[in-house]
């Protein structure tokens, strides 16, 4: 589909733990605009792909060039540099902190004095949350006195509010209701129509044939193949996944 | 508790955990007032309370940003030791050769290298610990036999005395004190800055639409802030220095004073360096970066490094802090004994996290402040203090303080059951 310059490339990626090569020797690219599925059992090796993009691990080998150019990403103040945002499926909120804390957590606004200046940043948490979640009321109170899927929507202002070109998923809808789930893929549509480009990592087939472009499917580390999701049904995604078999009669790369 | 009395309290926004807090404190007073026949809420014995507090809570303050974020500092009261023998050798036997038997510099140049040498090794502790990861526990207990030793061999045992006149100012006594003026100035401006800081801070939370506290609230606690810095320089400028000693001093400072000359403590120096480090250190926990980065690594460390928080450096950060407020503390005991023994700050470990666990510090992490671990010392030197004026036995006394330990770590295990907390 593309003549222009992906917003991310991964290119022979690998990395191993204690000689289990978790991931492979995997490529996979994403362009602005584009929701590309990640798919894959549980140790499939996509989520310490994911976490190698947005700096959580360093990779044995491979390069990451972000439009065009070689990044060098080590750790997750690198990948912040780089406009890439990442949910995390365990959230990754500091629990005694309120929702604005957790949604400036490195990245505080200060007074002139030098000082975290709370004040505003709860201005600001209200606006984002107001703009996410309306229904969102508990501004003064740890994250840990919120539900599952309020948790979920500051996680999700954390990484939408810092202008983020490039954004990652794991599993966003994994602990919602079906009303939060609707919420989280209008969303989805409204920040691919602004030109992100959305790393989408999931177990529901439903919703990367519903949510994405193209799926790149994992399975032992390695890469299976990469198709147009419009291409396949959902079978051909699932023998993917479960025999690593890829579909005939269709562009795989 | 009945529906307008919570209502009143709400309106407050005062934290329930250190209304309990004051609530054990005040108990511990009155009960202590009756046992001794009324000797123990007197200036004279509130004045030597807050004397003998004043090392162990500017240590405890530190000690907070070392428990949230996870970690356990055993080597404090050895390093208090050790640094206290380098502060002590420095000043008698190395600094008079180089400057001048009596010089006005000493006291500064010790303090200053003190401070630094309690940074440098707090730094060297919190590096193994965040770059080498061993844990805590381990480093600081190693630290805990290192400086104690190290302590017995800068003299081979021998007490260091007498420190330098001025240097022994900033641990009390009748003449380490703010005097009568000063304390009456200090009590004022801390009272006046207390308020100011309230106005500042309601009118910008309703400059962003943040709901404040309605005006009379906020009225009730000003007032209660006035009366309690007002009414301490008061409590402590009532408290008399003999009069000879009060001749001695008007003689030594060669003031021409009358016959019937007397002359009141006011606050103690160390008790104002306790407050400057209490005030210092919660402006840091709240207002600054740092302060958040140790609150979110202790609520959730994996958090706090996928937000691109450096928690390795932040944990050198944090034990360097706790070495510097260590010489701190070293100074303040050191210069109130005059003299520095090789049992120099012995227990005193213990005796820090007692006061930072009391004060409702979670040793689970990513829970604690900085005022609750100084109402924590000072509940622990009340006991201590007032069972010793009651005349009970020194083994006694630390049996019932360990029990009060542990009493108060499980009503605040159930108090934050019940809220959830």
């Amino acid at each position: 589909m593309n003549a222009q310059t992906p917003l991310v490339d991964m290119r022979d990626i690998h990395i191993s733990f204690g000689g289990i090569k978790a991931v492979d020797h995997v490529s996979v690219d994403l362009y602005p605009g584009e929701v590309v599925g990640l798919l894959g059992h549980n140790g499939a090796g996509k989520s310490t792909l994911i976490k190698i993009l947005s700096g959580a691990y360093a990779a044995d080998g491979g390069e990451i060039y972000v439009n065009g150019q070689k990044a060098d990403i080590n750790n997750p103040r690198d990948a912040r540099k780089y406009n890439i945002e990442t949910i995390y499926q365990t959230l990754a909120l500091a629990d005694n902190l309120d929702a604005a804390s957790n949604l400036f957590l490195g990245r505080e606004l200060v007074t002139a004095a030098g000082f975290v200046d709370d004040d505003a940043m709860e201005a600001e948490c209200r606006k984002i949350m107001g703009r996410l979640n309306p229904n969102f009321q508990k501004f003064n109170d740890p994250v840990s006195a919120l539900s599952g899927g309020q948790r979920q929507s500051v996680a999700i202002a954390r990484a939408v509010y810092f202008n983020a070109k490039i954004l990652i998923m794991d599993e966003p809808t994994a602990a919602l209701g079906p009303h939060e789930t609707q919420m989280v893929s209008e969303l989805i549509q409204q920040l691919k129509s602004e030109g992100i480009g959305i790393f989408l990592i999931s177990h529901d087939i439903h919703d990367v044939m519903e949510l994405c472009d193209r799926a790149s499917v994992m399975k032992n580390g390695q890469l299976v193949g990469t198709v147009d999701v419009k291409d396949v049904t959902d079978d051909d995604l699932l023998s993917m996944i479960i025999l690593g078999k890829k579909p005939e009669g269709v562009t795989v790369s | 508790m009945q529906k307008p009395a919570r209502h009143f309290l709400t309106s407050l926004g005062l934290d329930v955990r250190l209304l309990g807090m004051i609530g054990a404190l005040v108990f511990i007073w009155l009960m202590f007032h009756f046992a001794t026949d009324g000797r123990f809420l007197t200036p004279r014995n509130l004045f030597n309370l807050s004397v003998q507090t004043a090392s162990v809570a500017v240590m405890a303050t530190g000690m907070v940003f070392v428990i949230v974020t996870r970690h356990i500092d055993l080597s404090v009261g050895s390093l208090l030791g050790l640094l206290g023998m380098i502060m002590g050798t420095l000043q008698l036997n190395i600094l008079p050769d180089i400057v001048g038997l009596g010089h006005w510099s000493i006291w500064i140049i010790t303090v200053f290298i003190g401070i630094s040498a309690g940074v440098a090794i707090g730094a060297f502790q919190g590096w193994i610990i965040g770059y080498l990861t061993v844990p805590a526990f381990i480093v600081t207990l190693g630290g805990f036999l290192v400086y104690r030793g190290a302590a017995w061999w800068v003299t081979s045992g021998q007490t260091v005395a007498p420190l330098d006149p001025t240097y022994k100012l900033l641990g009390g006594g009748a003449e380490g004190t703010l005097g009568e003026t000063l304390s009456w100035v200090l009590g004022v401006i801390a009272a006046l800055a207390a308020v100011a800081v309230m106005l500042i801070s309601r009118r910008t939370k309703e400059r962003h639409g943040i709901q404040v506290k309605p005006i009379w609230a906020e009225g009730t606690l000003m007032g209660l802030v006035v009366a309690l810095t007002v009414g301490f320089a008061w409590l402590m400028n009532s408290y008399k220095v003999p009069d000879r000693a009060a001749a001695r001093i008007a003689k030594a400072r060669g003031w021409d004073v009358p016959e019937d000359f007397t002359m009141y403590h006011g606050i103690a120096i160390p008790v104002v360096i306790l407050l400057a480090v209490a005030i210092v250190m919660t402006i840091v926990s709240r207002r600054t970066r740092f302060g958040r980065y140790v609150y979110a690594t202790g609520g959730n460390p994996e958090a706090a490094e996928l937000s691109g928080i450096n928690t390795r450096l932040l944990t050198v950060k944090i034990f360097a802090l706790m070495g510097g407020l260590t010489a701190i503390a070293s100074v303040i005991a050191s210069a109130r004994l005059g003299a520095v023994g090789n049992d120099l700050g012995t227990l005193d470990e213990l005796r820090v996290i007692a006061a930072a666990v009391i004060g409702g510090t979670a040793l689970s992490g990513g829970a604690g402040t900085i005022y609750g671990a100084v109402i924590g010392a000072l509940i622990m030197q009340s006991l201590q203090s007032g069972m010793a004026m009651v005349g009970v036995d020194a083994p006694l006394q630390s049996v019932v303080v360990g029990m009060v330990l542990v009493l108060a770590v499980y009503i605040d295990i159930v108090y934050r059951r019940r809220t959830g907390a």
